[in-house]
């Protein structure tokens, strides 16, 4: 079952390999001190790749956005209001018991419904709050005169790099998360292979 | 495209500008107005002339009134003296008794100029200051070697005008363009300069183009923070390192150990506030990525991602049994 057209995983592919820069050089960042000892790379050369990283993620993500509007794609983010947390608890008791009797997925994917609620919601948060988030509080960042001085009092500053903190460590658990969930496959690559051929077997979870 | 890369210039006038227009509204009105010096009345006979740019005399000789303008380097104000920390002094505590005759006699171009620690040095009234361990940071100084051309602690502490600055500091960003202007009254002048070095002219924020965010840098540190090496026994460090051992990686401020807790939040760092932030006095001033995360969120993420590791370990064992 032909899933995934081109664009989305030329894209996804850039996406995830934005990302995991993003984040490795984000912890460096994070984790440096004043003698400069290496976490995972140097202090300067961290924030220069996360810059650049970011403005490329930037652009990627424009065209992330305008792709979904203009092919459709976006149709397969809507979440359904319908039997939304009957829905989540059916798929999250799948993960943790159903897969381990043998029970069928209970919202296979197709080319009408690629996401199952869970997907749904955590892809819809990831990519359409705390991307948004993360860029606009990054660009806050990288050009700081732009940023608000006080909010109530408090440096807009420090708010701005919490949010930018927060969302990007929460993109972070995300992307492990996604990582581990895509190995529930038939078969632990399968899906992985998925994303790569554009084919998902429908055998498949 | 020069005026994208000259408006931090414009920037660091403007505030400079602004905060001196502030502190002197402070001064006029705070206490600092209301300071009468007991010899203010003697002092005026000095300040007549040189309090301003322009004054005058009666010339016996000729029977004419003569005005004529005051060399910008014996130029005192007023305002400026009577804010300083010399301002109860006389003139002639310094200056010969001699000056108060004019014209002034020719012999007093000989007379010789105190400097900081002929007053300052060994003085146990004075030792919260350091004055003899700031002496010793400056003739380790690259200023030091200036002195054959004349270089002395006046250049940048002139006793007729300097203030105690970072040790009452009320209003960092304030205290940091009084001190910057300090160095900027040379290196951002090149007449001044040219006094003092046989450098040639060059544009300071050229010099410092690979500085990120330049003009919030400007204003949030003092030039010393990069440039003087940092002594933990004096406030302000005098040592001005030649410029290719000035701190240039970023890290030395944005980490939690920045070098800024040790040089311009020293004297508040005794008063450390408890919120949850690493160097957390600085969030009184202002906002330092990297040397202002919370140790709470740190906490806080470090748990999650345990938890995350720990869900997902359980899930293969799982997976692994159930085979």
């Amino acid at each position: 079952m032909y899933l995934y057209p081109v664009w989305v995983r030329l894209w996804h592919v850039l996406n995830a390999i934005l990302v995991i820069i993003l984040i490795i050089t984000g912890i460096s960042m994070q984790y440096t001190d004043r003698e400069n000892s290496i976490f995972i790379m140097g202090f300067a050369r961290a924030v220069k790749w996360h810059n650049v990283t970011a403005m490329i993620l930037t652009f990627s993500y424009v065209l992330f956005v305008a792709g979904n509007i203009l092919s459709g794609n976006g149709k397969y983010y809507r979440i359904e209001r319908k039997n939304f947390f009957s829905d989540l608890v059916k798929q999250l008791r799948y993960y943790a018991w159903g897969m381990f009797k043998g029970e069928k997925h209970p919202f296979p994917a197709t080319t009408e419904r690629k996401f199952n609620p869970l997907q749904k919601v955590t892809y819809v948060l990831t990519m359409y709050v705390a991307l948004p988030l993360v860029i606009i509080s990054g660009l806050g960042l990288m050009f700081p005169e732009t940023t608000i001085n006080k909010i109530f009092g408090t440096s807009g500053l420090l708010l701005t790099d919490i949010l930018h903190i927060t969302m990007g460590f929460l993109i972070s658990v995300f992307v492990i998360i996604h990582l581990y969930t895509c190995t529930l496959g038939a078969r632990t690559f399968s899906l992985f292979r998925g994303i790569i051929t554009g084919y998902h077997d429908p055998d498949e979870q | 495209m020069k005026f994208p890369k000259a408006w931090p210039v414009l920037l660091l006038a403007a505030a400079s500008f602004t905060c001196r227009g502030a502190v002197i509204q402070n001064m006029q009105a705070g206490d600092t107005i209301k300071y009468v010096s007991e010899f203010a009345e003697q002092n005026e006979h000095c300040f007549i002339c040189h309090g301003q740019e322009k004054y005058q005399y009666a010339n016996e000789t000729l029977g004419t009134t003569v005005k004529d303008l005051m060399s910008t380097d014996r130029i005192t104000r007023r305002k400026d003296f009577y804010a300083s920390n010399h301002k109860s002094f006389a003139c002639t505590d310094c200056h010969s008794p001699d000056y108060k005759t004019f014209p002034h006699p020719g012999e007093l171009r000989m007379e010789l100029k105190y400097n900081c620690l002929d007053c300052h040095g060994g003085d146990e009234k004075f030792s919260k200051f350091s004055f003899d361990e700031i002496d010793a940071e400056y003739r380790q100084s690259v200023h030091f070697k200036l002195e054959e051309d004349g270089f002395t602690c006046w250049r940048c502490h002139d006793p007729h005008t300097y203030r105690i600055n970072i040790r009452n500091s009320e209003n960092l960003r304030e205290t940091i363009v009084y001190d910057n202007n300090i160095c900027l009254n040379c290196h951002s002048d090149k007449n001044n300069l040219k006094l003092m070095s046989d450098k040639e002219d060059f544009n300071l924020l050229e010099k410092h183009e690979w500085l990120p965010n330049q003009a919030s840098h400007f204003r949030s540190v003092r030039c010393i923070e990069c440039h003087a090496k940092i002594n933990d026994s004096i406030l302000v460090a005098h040592q001005i390192v030649p410029k290719e051992e000035a701190v240039r990686g970023c890290n030395e401020c944005h980490s939690k150990n920045s070098i800024l807790m040790a040089s311009l939040y020293k004297f508040k760092s005794k008063e450390q506030r408890r919120d949850g932030f690493f160097n957390g006095i600085i969030l009184n001033e202002s906002y330092v990525i990297g040397a202002n995360r919370n140790e709470y969120l740190n906490i806080i993420s470090l748990i999650i991602f345990a938890l995350v590791f720990v869900v997902i370990g359980v899930h293969i064992f799982f997976r692994i049994i159930k085979k």
